[in-house]
């Protein structure tokens, strides 16, 4: 089946939130794919980072912010140091977690109570701060 | 005399009359004092418009011409023609301009455009009131030229320069002419061989009866102006008299002493005292006194002298200033490749199995420091799997350079067939983002790269570069498939970008050429006039104006070489009379014009006690007309009381 | 010489040994880390986010702490040092964001009645904000360091773990080359040790998600313990609770997985330093350790 672009499509005003909310210019990365590359955790993704751009860039919102991906991002910034248009897709990543998250598209990756109780008596709560800033909102 | 001005207001189609009401522009003008006749027309720059010009001139028996038109850049040349065709002297043709300095900026005001307009035509018919007849100046041409840099542009260049009658002085800053290309090994898309299309042109350049060769040197200085350049060259010391020697080797090869070979690219060593290739035009070595023991060390060894069979061994050369006079200068200085140590992603300069393009390059030579095999620098095994990098500092505004170096996509291709030619069981893999193909033949050079010849392209930008267990660990993606690449590979080629060469830089700040924001020199007009500068009488040639590949830059060595030609074809070159001129009667004596000019065109003659202006060298920027205390300093055509006329015009006072 | 100094939430928990040590040193090297006398969690994650005020608060308002004892701040963990500083840049370039964090700053009246002498003045970038390796480079200097050390670590291969926050992004943080850094590799030669340069030293441990998804965590760690391991390293050296955590706690996991695989300890570099200079066995505590740190110090002579 052929994806039907239209102008509405592209010019989605959904692009225009991601684009403010990440303070980057979609059409500014030319699919180079060197943030996939060299992202850490790329293995767990659904959809590759330089393809969650692309689906981006050709309006395909709602299959993004259902993707795994999002939600695997470590906020690294590997991808954003690499690369060479300046394109910052970690920033896109937490941009779209804050429109799930704030819309309640979905329920939150990680739920409060989830956090075991190893997690809490072990691990540096650092990390149990940032994971639920990140990932629960 | 009375004064009979003409104006012309142009329509410039809708470019002027869509903003300014151009009608009515030159009728409030027809009754301007000095004005004898105002007109407007659609395009006054064709024909049937420089025509209305001509015969009002006749007609009307003007004194003096006004085109309200589009900036003085583009037409003032072609009205001064039409005035001089009817008779009148082309300093008394003025351009006034209306468009970019009025319609174009004031679309949304026709009134105020409007009035703007007649304002600005007033201002100049004040200038043209008082205007007087100019005969431009006339002054020698020395119709001999210096090309700096003796690569292949370079070499065109001065073969072209010297066919057309004209003598040149090439001046290479390196023991040898040839440049980047004598390192090549084969060149794309034919893969002939590099040296051997490019020698007999070296070796013509070097025994052209009107060429003038120095090598192992470089340009100290330049004053004097077009046609009448005055250029210092340091012959810088050799150590050797060039002169006298034969090019037997015989120092190079008794020389103890070892240093790593710019030619090779740092892969091999060379002697102390050496000729950077075999091939070289001079094959005369030079002493490389930064690395030789008799400097270093107070006189110990001295080697080369005891076995020079002729006595050219002379420790004690210095530079030589050699000062030659030419009339046009073509900077020919190409270009290096982006430093590897700038890509710390990749561990350049980090791992000897991540090496550059011009590296590979000298590995790929049959001459080169691996006898023509492909070999890995860390234990000299021919490599099995070979990945080549594109856009290695190019297309990276963020981090290295935004600009696309034009010729890595074809190299590297060619690195990557010659590698498959070389060792015939090896994979090539190519990580581009974009191949860019866009010369004679060079989509069918990628096609046999790929289909014939096994290589494997993949499309995405690598991430990261380490070594692991000896093997070089390229961490990359296949947009195309949506798969993260790994890739544990015997070598990694790196497509660097092309930067301008170094020495360049300082040259073209001496000679006060404009460079853009990357070191590249700046053409003239990027669409129509690339091969020359704005500076009169600088030409410039291939890489040093961008990056380029070689027919590229022969076809701009040509055309430079044309330019100089016509240059050369008048005896004499022709000065804008607009310049400076000092009142005797008035002049006090002062010198200060002398102090300020930075073209040293003021003199000061201690017999009258006045000062003088030398007419060939003046150009007219008006810092003394500025700085006379008495007055006595004034422009021709641009005198105090002409711009009191005119500024008076401008705020209608 | 005094320094403030704000440790952060997890040095004050799970990171005492980091803390401790830390204090320790600084003071044999003359230089008082004075803790701030009132802070909070900086928030651990930088928003990355442009809307978001309300999200640099947190490490805002410590920033304001900091500005009343010193026009510098000093910190261990590299979350901390990233949120600080990139907090600390906001407020010195986004004006909108300045003025509204501002108004919340001036309603923390909880803190005046704490502090004696908080005075109600606008926090606008004033300070500036050092990680503790920069205090010992540039306050101290790498040569006095070297002076001060009474042991040398000679024979201790040492790898350096930077991680992602101490490097990137590479503009704000401005703390050292990302791809090629060399800050640790000149401390570690200055105080004796054999540095081991090894490629992942800047690649993610895995952070935050091993709170998330464990399995994550344990394969980037993973990555980076073996990439040391493969270049002989007896210890790697971090700045990082986190990091630390991830790389020691995994181990047992990479054990299973990998034939032939010897754990490394992970320790943090003050840790290392305080044996450098001699400190006494009170301030070398690896009870926090999974992989015990003791028998390769011990094997050295080191201990």
């Amino acid at each position: 089946m052929r994806l039907r672009l239209t102008i509405d499509m592209v010019r989605d005003e959904v692009l225009d939130r991601v684009e403010t909310l990440s303070g980057q210019q979609l059409l500014a990365c030319y699919q180079c794919g060197r943030c996939s590359a060299g992202c850490p955790v790329v293995d767990e993704m659904d959809i590759i980072p330089s393809e969650v751009i692309r689906l981006l860039q050709l309006g395909q919102v709602g299959e993004v912010l259902n993707s795994k991906t999002i939600w695997t991002c470590a906020s690294c910034l590997q991808c954003a140091s690499r690369c060479p248009k300046g394109v910052e897709f970690s920033n896109i990543c937490d941009a779209l977690r804050a429109i799930v998250l704030r819309t309640r598209l979905s329920e939150p990756r990680l739920d409060a109570d989830e956090v075991t109780p190893v997690m809490v008596s072990d691990a540096p709560q650092m990390g149990v701060v940032g994971a639920l800033r990140k990932l629960n909102g | 005399m009375e004064e009979r001005i003409g104006v012309f207001v142009c329509h410039c189609g809708t470019n002027i009359a869509g903003t300014v009401d151009v009608k009515r522009v030159a009728e409030e003008l027809a009754g301007y004092p000095g004005v004898a006749h105002s007109t407007d027309y659609t395009y006054m720059c064709s024909d049937p418009g420089q025509n209305l010009v001509k015969e009002a001139i006749k007609e009307h028996d003007l004194t003096g011409v006004i085109v309200a038109a589009c900036s003085p850049t583009l037409h003032e040349a072609t009205f001064r023609r039409a005035g001089t065709a009817a008779g009148m002297n082309p300093y008394q043709v003025e351009i006034s301009n209306i468009r970019e300095q009025c319609s174009w900026v004031h679309q949304g005001d026709k009134e105020a455009a409007t009035e703007k307009a007649i304002r600005t035509i007033k201002v100049m018919i004040e200038k043209a009131r008082l205007d007087e007849a100019l005969e431009p100046i006339s002054v020698p041409m020395t119709p001999r030229a210096l090309v700096v840099g003796g690569g292949i542009a370079g070499i065109q260049a001065a073969l072209d320069i010297a066919n057309s009658g004209h003598e040149v002085v090439l001046v290479e800053k390196d023991a040898s002419i040839g440049g980047h290309m004598a390192q090549l090994s084969e060149t794309f898309p034919t893969l002939d061989c590099s040296q051997c299309i490019m020698t007999p042109k070296m070796v013509e350049v070097a025994q052209h009866p009107r060429v003038k060769l120095m090598t192992y040197s470089e340009v100290d200085d330049v004053s004097g102006f077009v046609g009448n350049f005055k250029v210092k060259i340091r012959k810088k010391a050799s150590y050797v008299n060039r002169d006298v020697c034969t090019g037997c080797g015989l120092c190079s090869e008794k020389c103890p002493a070892k240093a790593p070979s710019e030619f090779d690219e740092g892969l091999a060593e060379r002697p102390v005292i050496y000729t950077p290739f075999p091939q070289a035009v001079p094959n005369k070595p030079v002493l490389d006194a930064e690395h030789c023991t008799y400097f270093l060390k107070d006189g110990k060894c001295g080697v080369c002298a005891k076995v020079c069979p002729l006595d050219c061994i002379d420790y004690e050369q210095k530079d030589e200033i050699v000062e030659e006079e030419v009339g046009a200068i073509v900077v020919a200085t190409g270009y290096d490749l982006y430093p590897i140590e700038n890509m710390g992603e990749y561990g350049g300069g980090k791992y000897p199995d991540v090496v550059t393009s011009l590296q590979f390059e000298r590995m790929l030579s049959a001459s080169g420091p691996t006898g023509g095999e492909v070999r890995r620098p860390s234990d000299n095994e021919v490599p099995k799997e070979v990945v080549f990098l594109t856009c290695c500092g190019s297309r990276d505004p963020e981090s290295h350079l935004p600009y696309c170096s034009k010729v890595c996509c074809m190299y590297l291709t060619k690195h990557a067939m010659l590698y498959k030619h070389n060792a015939h069981e090896g994979q090539a893999y190519v990580f581009y983002m974009d191949v860019r193909t866009g010369g004679k033949g060079y989509e069918e050079f990628y096609t046999r790269a790929a289909e014939e010849d096994d290589v494997l392209y993949i499309r995405g930008k690598v991430s990261k570069i380490f070594e692991e267990d000896g093997k070089v660990m390229v961490w990359g993606v296949d947009t195309l498939s949506g798969k993260k690449i790994e890739i544990a590979a015997d070598m990694a080629v790196l497509g660097l970008a092309t930067v301008p060469n170094k020495a360049a830089g300082e040259l073209a700040n001496m000679l006060k050429l404009h460079q853009n924001e990357w070191g590249f020199l700046s053409e003239a007009h990027p669409k129509l006039r690339p091969v020359e500068s704005l500076a009169p009488g600088f030409y410039i040639a291939g890489a040093a104006q961008g990056p380029k590949d070689i027919p590229e830059s022969v076809a701009q060595a040509s055309g430079a070489a044309s330019k100089v030609a016509s240059l050369f074809a008048e005896t004499e070159y022709h000065r804008e009379p607009i310049i400076a001129c000092i009142d005797e009667d008035t002049c006090a004596g002062c010198k200060v014009c002398v102090s300020v000019c930075p073209y040293d065109a003021a003199e000061f003659d201690e017999k009258d006690k006045v000062a003088r202006i030398k007419e060939a060298i003046c150009e007219g920027c008006g810092a003394c007309i500025a700085a006379c205390p008495s007055g006595s300093a004034s422009q021709k055509n641009l005198t105090d009381e002409q711009l009191y006329k005119m500024v008076s015009a401008a705020l209608e006072v | 010489m005094k320094i403030p100094y704000y440790p952060g939430c997890t040095l004050h928990e799970r990171a005492r040994d980091f803390d401790d040590s830390a204090k320790a040193c600084a003071s044999a090297l003359g230089v008082e880390l004075e803790e701030l006398p009132i802070w909070t969690c900086c928030g651990a994650v930088y928003p990355l986010v442009t809307d978001s005020v309300m999200d640099v608060l947190a490490g805002v308002r410590n920033l304001s702490y900091a500005s009343r004892i010193g026009d510098k701040v000093v910190t261990l963990c590299s979350f901390c040092y990233n949120v600080l500083k990139r907090s600390n840049n906001v407020m010195r370039v986004d004006l909108d964001k300045r003025e509204k964090a501002n108004l919340f700053l001036r309603a923390d009246t909880a803190a005046r009645e704490k502090v004696e002498s908080y005075t109600l003045e606008d926090y606008e970038g004033q300070v500036e904000v050092l990680h503790y390796i920069e205090m010992l480079r540039d306050v101290v200097g790498y040569d006095k360091l070297a002076e001060a050390v009474s042991k040398k670590l000679d024979g201790l291969k040492v790898a350096p773990y930077y991680g992602c926050m101490l490097l990137r992004p590479k503009k704000e943080m401005n703390f050292d080359d990302p791809e090629q850094p060399t800050i640790f590799e000149e401390f570690l030669e200055a105080i004796g040790c054999d540095v081991v340069d090894f490629p992942m030293k800047t690649e993610c441990c895995g952070g935050f998600q091993v709170v998330n998804d464990e399995e994550l965590a344990v394969s980037c760690s993973q990555n980076v313990v073996v990439s040391a391991l493969k270049r002989d390293a007896d210890v790697i050296v971090t700045t990082c609770p986190l990091c630390r955590y991830n790389l020691d706690r995994h181990q047992e996991k990479m054990a299973e997985r990998i034939s032939g695989f010897t754990k490394v300890p992970v320790v943090y570099f003050t840790q290392l330093l305080g044996l450098a200079l001699g400190l006494g066995k009170e301030h070398l505590d690896f009870t926090d350790n999974t992989v015990d740190p003791m028998p390769v110090l011990a094997e050295k002579s080191l201990i």
